[in-house]
């Protein structure tokens, strides 16, 4: 007897053979591109040379182009900076631990939510390279030996252990990712007639010839490198956090970090894939493998997630109270109720508050619903930075020295600009690289289903 | 293909003809005719050889390709001969003397390879004058390139030559005319111009010479001068001032500028069980109302009135005749300050700012029934560093006004400016028939004068002068003039035909001060000073009478909204206000810098639809007002709300909204001094009209109270003397182990710091009254860049050292707790200052952390601890990451945003971007390039040049061999600076006060620099 499961819904919908997926993955590389994709390139294109603009005028000019001051030292820079790597996370969580937690509705998102992973880590990768007075010395940070006497990194700085968590991370990230698009670059390889195309995706494929060790070892590999890049999902974000964490800044100085840090970028991350891929499915045509399923299992991780972040957001206020330390109360407090009331209430707002509306499966399973709280999580997360980074430094020990911060059009400008940046390279890759990993995803088409036993009895 | 084809040059090639063969073996040709080039017989004899012509052409070539790439060419001009006196790299430092008129100090000037740099006292000096912001900034203003350069006659280059010709024939045609000569100065106590002044007078018989104070003491030498028939100041001598009353009089700062605070902190130690008693009666904010014990706000017209009420209470306990009968408000306030003062008789003094002679009467009525002149009060060796008279200067307006004055000559004036009918000094300047202005640019009564004669710098200049009867300083030129000019002495001797001003000068000196056998040319020189022995004391005066004075006073009435001017601890009277040091520096009280504001208290402000507000990076805006006394108005005044400032008045500072003052102070606040009318601070009847904008203010200090945080520690005298440590209580933490102090908890391991060195400051908050010259003399020591307004606004102030000031709030956690007042409720209201609030100063710079939050996150490791208690900062090695700034819980570190000594935003007011300016630059000290951070190095170089020193001497460092520029800077010894393993040294007694506390100790940091506890005599 056949047994089929009556609660799972199938993952692929739409009756697609594995010919549907092979031709619709390859669809967007093998046609050219409409009218939409360039418009919409070309508003990104404009975003990111205006950003690249904006960079060239703080290197060319100084650090006083932006708003920062004697007091808040880092701020769009910074908060820039922990948004990216933030949102980066979501890639690898749905590569490595869905797969070795065999979940298999990860085959649909995976490609593209590792393709945002790393271009958001380059995004944020620029941050805390042309956040430098000396941009030029930037290399100083690598331990590299050296010919200025017996000069050497300080180990004990976190901002040391951020280019080591970044830079594992981004090389983890890149490698697995592009492990998994052998074969199917592979697939677009074999179907090219263009000669360049052929050529180019030749080279890119590594001569995968499909044969069965040559799968055994993609899978082995695969694992290996799930498992590389698990801890990371977890050891990036503690350290970007211990920036903080470490310092003695009241409202940084806080142990909650890690672990809130952490699971602040799922659900940033989360967000982030679940706005690219809504808009994605439907340009591309993939709402048959990205269906409502997946995206309802987002909501859900985000809906976890944010509420972690919401328990902590609650934690400190506790743990600030709690300490009896005057500075640090006051921190949360001026946090809430202090000048920049705002921010927080918008963090509050959108971080903890409207995730909770996911409770309702109705809204979850709300594409439009869905893409509007993907947006709000998105600046809720940016928000939560910012208070943490902006509001703690700008009224910390000495009352004397307090004052505000307000960005400048160059900040605003590099923001915009890496947003632009990472939609070019999204929308490159979207038009360049197989948007599903096609070759995993057969493995989960239903061959025994309602379709075929409809075949059968005719 | 290609390669088979093959080209013949002609046919005969082709054909390969016997010729072509023959030809094909020589290397041209044609024969090149060697042999009569070569049987040149001159070649032969040419001393070039072959070898010569390959080494020119060798050396030519490299020549012309090194001239390509062009070389940064820098002007370093080596000595020839080294002179006697100086070693490049060492510094000589030089006695001479501040006296502009306005201040005056007894100083050393620093010079490095011949060109002055700092600004030091001369604390061998018995008498040393105020040190404060402005002496310490003149250095700067000698390299300032908006300094005149040549003289000019209406406008036209001459020189000096013709000039001399024509003025002194001018001269004698305005005497023999009978018409004036007047000779136009400030104060000046110069016993060579006085020489000057009689032959000037011998030769030309209307010589008159007048007087002029930009801001006047007319009135307290008037009074005085009825009193004891000599116009003079009285020598005040706070170091035996046990109760003190300020009427109005900023003693502290600005009120005659004399260093006051230099005696006055001596009885102000509680160590000594008791402290002197200081009251003050005040409008405006002073920096002597912020330390003193008791302020009592009363409204600027009422100073009159006070002073009265206290003759009239003392006079009572006196015996003697009361005069009317007047009642304040403050009468309670009076009756204690008089039985405070009729207890301390002979040991108090009673000062008013006032220039209203009757008011100064009343005072000299005060002191005299106090009997302080003769104990306090010394008019026998008087002080006479203020001349100006108003009467004079009055007669003089009229007299140039009718064309009665032939020749006027102005020397370190300008009436134009900084005289209320400037105005109509300029039109009657007109009036004149020769007007010469011997000024150092051309300021705004330069540029109405038919001459303008280059002033010398003070620092090129041969000067002398008697600030105190008997007591003479000498100036020596510390530099060559930079620029064509000549000083006031130079143009005289010029003009009379006289040799140097080296010669007279000490002719003047050899017969009229060093008389046989008692003081050596030499010496002074070399001291800066010669004081003659003291004579015996002046006989007592009689009593004055005031009582018509009194009854005058009694009789005014306090009309409309009233005015109080007054001068800033920064710009003064606004000579130097070209300065960017001074105008970077924040005002003490308001902290905020490049500007002047009518201060108004909150009731004014609001009643009057006036704001202050923030915009969203912080800066601060403030509304405008029209202000109009007596029919003169001054336009677009900037609002500034001040907490202290008495209902019903508002202060206006002197010395800004300067024309004509250079590139940096053109333009910066508004001018004051058109409503000085009769020379009063004090204006009754003063309209004040909201003008539609907002200004935009540079302050660096937004937040202005302590927020109940243990920021700075006080306590009382009382207390203090039962409890040493009271206010300063120890912090414990409970810990595993038990209750354990907070120096005793770590989370690492202890550096050894019992070896070596160990560098310490102790920032004694009692003796700090926030006057500021330790900013100024930190930023000459330590090239610190000027950033300009708009970079200030932005809360990027460069300044090393900063002295915080904190007004107490009305809410405190007691009394939150009292009144159950919530925590959001509580902090938002101690935000604000009371209104009449106690007020505390804190200097704040590096800590030096020993276990500093800086070294550990700075990922390069840029800056580190040195093995004698230093936070070093690597500047080459600094990326510019600002984590150190983040992290630092004093936010002293200071960034540089931009390449401050290139950018075009700063090419006005950095003086490093300047090609004068540059040369005060100390050449001990890097300039910061951008991008790098920067912070208070607890001045390394003069550390690392006094064990150099010690070391050469071959002897350990003694305490007090050398100091930090701030701690050499502060007439008050608020700043220690010494080595605590040092057992012997004062920074290690000072440790082990009571009084001391660490900033912040809490958080563990482990500062090498620790505070010394505030303590007010409120009794």
């Amino acid at each position: 007897m056949h047994y089929e499961s009556p609660i799972r819904e199938p993952l692929i919908t739409g009756n697609k053979s594995y010919h549907d997926i092979t031709t619709e993955v390859a669809r967007p590389i093998e046609t050219t591109a409409g009218r939409s994709w360039w418009i919409v390139f070309g508003i990104s294109a404009a975003m990111f040379l205006w950003g690249m603009g904006c960079l060239a005028y703080t290197v060319g000019t100084g650090i006083g182009v932006w708003g920062l001051n004697r007091t808040v030292g880092w701020a769009w820079d910074i908060t820039n900076f922990v948004w990216w790597v933030g949102i980066g996370h979501a890639g690898t969580l749905i590569s490595a631990v869905l797969l070795l937690f065999r979940q298999k509705w990860r085959m649909s998102i995976n490609r593209s939510a590792e393709a945002m992973t790393i271009f958001a880590v380059v995004q944020a990768g620029l941050f805390p390279v042309f956040h430098m007075g000396r941009v030029w010395n930037a290399y100083w940070v690598l331990p590299i030996p050296n010919n200025f006497g017996s000069l050497w990194v300080n180990f004990n700085s976190p901002l040391l252990w951020d280019v080591f968590a970044i830079s594992t991370y981004l090389s983890v990230s890149l490698v697995f990712w592009y492990m998994g698009l052998i074969p199917d670059f592979a697939m677009i390889r074999d179907r090219a007639i263009k000669p360049m195309q052929k050529k180019i995706y030749t080279v890119l494929s590594f001569g995968w010839g499909g044969k069965a060790k040559h799968w055994q070892r993609f899978e082995e590999l695969s694992l290996v490198l799930a498992g590389l890049a698990t801890p990371l999902v977890l050891s990036v974000h503690t350290i970007v956090s211990f920036d903080f964490a470490t310092s003695v800044i009241p409202g940084w100085h806080t142990t909650i970090f890690p672990p809130y840090f952490v699971a602040g970028a799922i659900f940033s991350g989360f967000a982030m894939v679940q706005t690219l891929l809504i808009i994605m499915r439907k340009v591309v045509k993939m709402e048959a493998y990205i269906t409502i399923q997946h995206i309802e299992l987002m909501n859900i991780v985000i809906m976890l997630t944010g509420s972690i972040v919401g328990i902590a957001y609650i934690t400190e206020l506790f743990m600030a109270w709690y300490s009896g330390v005057e500075y640090e109360q006051y921190a949360f407090l001026n946090r809430a109720t202090g000048p920049y009331w705002w921010a927080y209430w918008s963090m509050m707002t959108c971080n903890v508050i409207s995730p909770q509306l996911m409770w309702f499966k109705k809204l979850r399973t709300s594409i439009v619903f869905t893409f509007f709280l993907s947006i709000i999580v998105n600046i809720g997360m940016w928000f939560e930075r910012f208070v943490i980074i902006v509001t703690s430094l700008h009224r910390d020990y000495l009352p004397s020295s307090w004052t505000m911060f307000s960005p400048t059009f160059v900040d605003i400008g590099i923001f915009i600009g890496t947003i632009g940046f990472f939609f070019v390279l999204f929308l490159l890759y979207a038009r360049t690289f197989p948007v599903i990993a096609q070759a995993e995803l057969k493995t989960i088409l239903k061959s025994s289903g309602e379709e075929q036993k409809k075949h059968h009895h005719e | 293909m290609a390669t088979t084809k093959k080209y013949w040059k002609g046919i005969e090639e082709l054909t390969n003809e016997p010729a072509v063969q023959e030809l094909a073996k020589n290397e041209f040709p044609e024969e090149v005719p060697t042999a009569d080039f070569l049987g040149d017989n001159q070649l032969a004899n040419s001393s070039t050889s072959r070898r010569d012509f390959l080494k020119f052409m060798g050396f030519s070539t490299a020549a012309a390709s090194l001239a390509a790439c062009e070389a940064p060419v820098q002007k370093v001009i080596p000595y020839v001969v080294k002179p006697e006196e100086i070693t490049p790299g060492v510094a000589n430092y030089y006695a001479s003397t501040y006296a502009d008129g306005h201040d005056f100090a007894s100083i050393l000037v620093k010079t490095r390879e011949g060109r002055p740099i700092k600004i030091e006292t001369n604390k061998d000096a018995p008498i040393n004058g105020a040190m404060n912001a402005r002496v310490q900034a003149s250095v700067l203003s000698l390299y300032d390139t908006g300094r005149a350069k040549f003289p000019t006659k209406a406008g036209e280059e001459v020189s000096w030559s013709a000039a001399d010709a024509d003025i002194v024939k001018r001269i004698s045609e305005a005497n023999a005319a009978g018409k004036q000569v007047v000779l136009l100065t400030g104060s000046t106590t110069s016993p060579t111009v006085r020489s000057l002044v009689a032959e000037m007078a011998a030769q030309f018989e209307n010589t008159k010479h007048v007087s002029y104070d930009a801001i006047s003491y007319s009135a307290l030498l008037d009074a005085h001068g009825e009193a004891f028939g000599k116009r003079a100041i009285p020598s005040y001598h706070f170091d035996k001032g046990h109760v003190v009353v300020g009427i109005g009089a900023d003693f502290l700062a600005e009120h005659l500028n004399f260093g006051y605070s230099r005696d006055y902190i001596k009885l102000r130690d509680p160590r000594a069980g008791k402290m002197s008693s200081h009251w003050q009666f005040e409008s405006n904010l002073s920096i002597t109302g912020a330390n003193a014990d008791h302020r009592v706000m009363i409204k600027p017209s009422e100073q009159g009135k006070v002073a009265l009420a206290l003759y009239n209470a003392l006079a009572k306990k006196a015996g003697a005749s009361t005069i009317g009968s007047v009642t304040t408000a403050y009468d309670e306030q009076v009756a204690a300050v008089a039985n405070k003062l009729w207890a301390a008789q002979g040991k108090s003094i009673v000062m008013a700012g006032s220039n209203d002679l009757a008011v100064q009467k009343v005072l000299v009525g005060i002191n005299q029934l106090l009997g302080n002149y003769g104990a306090t009060m010394d008019m026998n060796q008087a002080l006479q560093v203020k001349q100006g008279s108003d009467s004079d200067m009055g007669a003089l307006l009229a007299d140039m006004k009718s064309g009665k004055v032939g020749a006027l000559i102005m020397s370190g004036v300008n009436p134009v400016y900084n005289h209320a009918a400037g105005s109509q000094f300029a039109e009657a300047l007109a009036k004149v028939d020769l007007s010469v202005a011997i000024s150092d640019r051309a300021d705004e009564t330069a540029q109405n004068a038919e001459y303008l004669l280059p002033a010398n710098h003070y620092l090129e200049s041969w000067a002398d002068a008697e600030p105190v009867e008997g007591y003479y300083t000498l100036a020596q030129p510390a530099i060559q003039k930079l620029y064509s000019t000549r000083s006031l002495i130079e143009n005289m001797l010029s003009w009379l035909g006289k040799g140097s001003s080296y010669d007279y000068l000490r002719g003047v000196w050899s017969s009229n001060i060093l008389m046989a056998g008692l003081g050596n040319w030499n010496q002074s020189l070399h001291d800066g000073f010669y004081q003659l022995p003291s004579e015996g004391s002046m006989e007592a005066a009689p009593m004055l009478d005031v009582s018509a004075d009194g009854r005058a006073i009694a009789q005014r009435k306090s009309e409309g909204f009233e005015l109080e001017l007054f001068a800033m601890a920064n710009m003064g009277d606004g000579a130097e206000a070209n300065n960017p040091w001074l105008l970077e520096m924040p005002d003490p009280i308001t902290r905020t810098s490049w500007d002047n504001y009518l201060t108004v208290s909150r009731a004014d402000a609001e009643e009057m639809g006036l704001v202050n507000e923030n915009t969203s990076n912080g800066a601060l805006n403030g509304s405008l007002v029209n202000v109009t006394v007596n029919g003169v108005t001054v336009e677009n005044v900037p609002v500034m709300i001040q907490p202290g400032q008495a209902v019903g008045s508002a202060g206006l500072a002197f010395g800004f909204g300067r024309a004509a003052a250079g590139t940096a102070g053109n333009g910066v606040g508004v001018n004051a001094f058109p409503l000085y009318a009769g020379s009063q601070t004090s204006q009754t009847n003063v309209q004040i009209e909201k003008v539609e904008g907002v200004h935009e203010f540079a302050c660096i200090q937004l937040a202005h109270t302590m927020m109940g945080r243990d920021i700075v520690k006080e306590t009382t005298l009382e207390d203090f003397i039962k409890d040493p440590l009271s206010g300063n209580e120890p912090i414990t933490f409970e810990t595993h182990e038990g209750e354990k102090p907070a120096s005793e908890v770590n989370l690492w391991e202890e550096f050894d710091k019992t070896t070596g060195h160990w560098w310490n400051l102790s920032m004694d908050l009692n003796n700090c009254i926030g006057c500021g010259a330790c900013v100024v003399a930190c930023q000459a020591e330590n090239n610190v860049p000027v950033v300009g307004k708009d970079e200030i606004r932005r809360s990027r102030d460069m300044h090393w050292i900063r002295i915080d000031r904190y007004y107490s709030s009305d809410m405190t956690k007691a009394k939150a707790k009292e009144e159950e007042v919530g925590a959001i409720d509580m902090y938002a209201s101690m935000e604000d200052p009371a209104d009449a609030p106690e007020v505390v100063f804190q200097p704040v710079m590096c800590q030096h952390c020993n276990h500093a939050p800086c070294e550990t996150v700075c990922p390069v490791g840029a800056t580190a601890h040195s093995g004698e208690g230093l936070n070093h900062m690597a500047y080459n090695r600094c990326i510019g990451t600002r984590y150190c700034a983040n992290n630092c819980p004093y936010k002293v570190r200071r960034f540089n945003w931009f390449n401050y000594p290139t950018y075009s935003k700063f090419t006005d007011v950095n003086p490093a971007q300047d090609e004068m300016g540059k040369m005060v630059l100390n050449p001990d000290v890097t300039v910061r390039a951008r991008g790098v951070m920067e912070k208070c190095t607890m001045c390394l170089q003069r550390i690392q040049l006094g064990k150099l020193e010690a070391k050469r001497e071959g002897r350990p460092v003694a305490d007090g061999d050398f100091t930090v520029a701030c701690a050499g800077a502060c007439d008050t010894n608020a700043i220690t600076f010494g080595d605590v393993n040092d057992k012997d040294s004062k920074v290690h007694a000072l440790r082990d006060e009571p009084r001391q506390y660490y900033l912040l100790e809490e958080i563990g940091t482990k500062p090498s620099v620790f505070y010394q506890t505030k303590v007010r005599n409120k009794a």
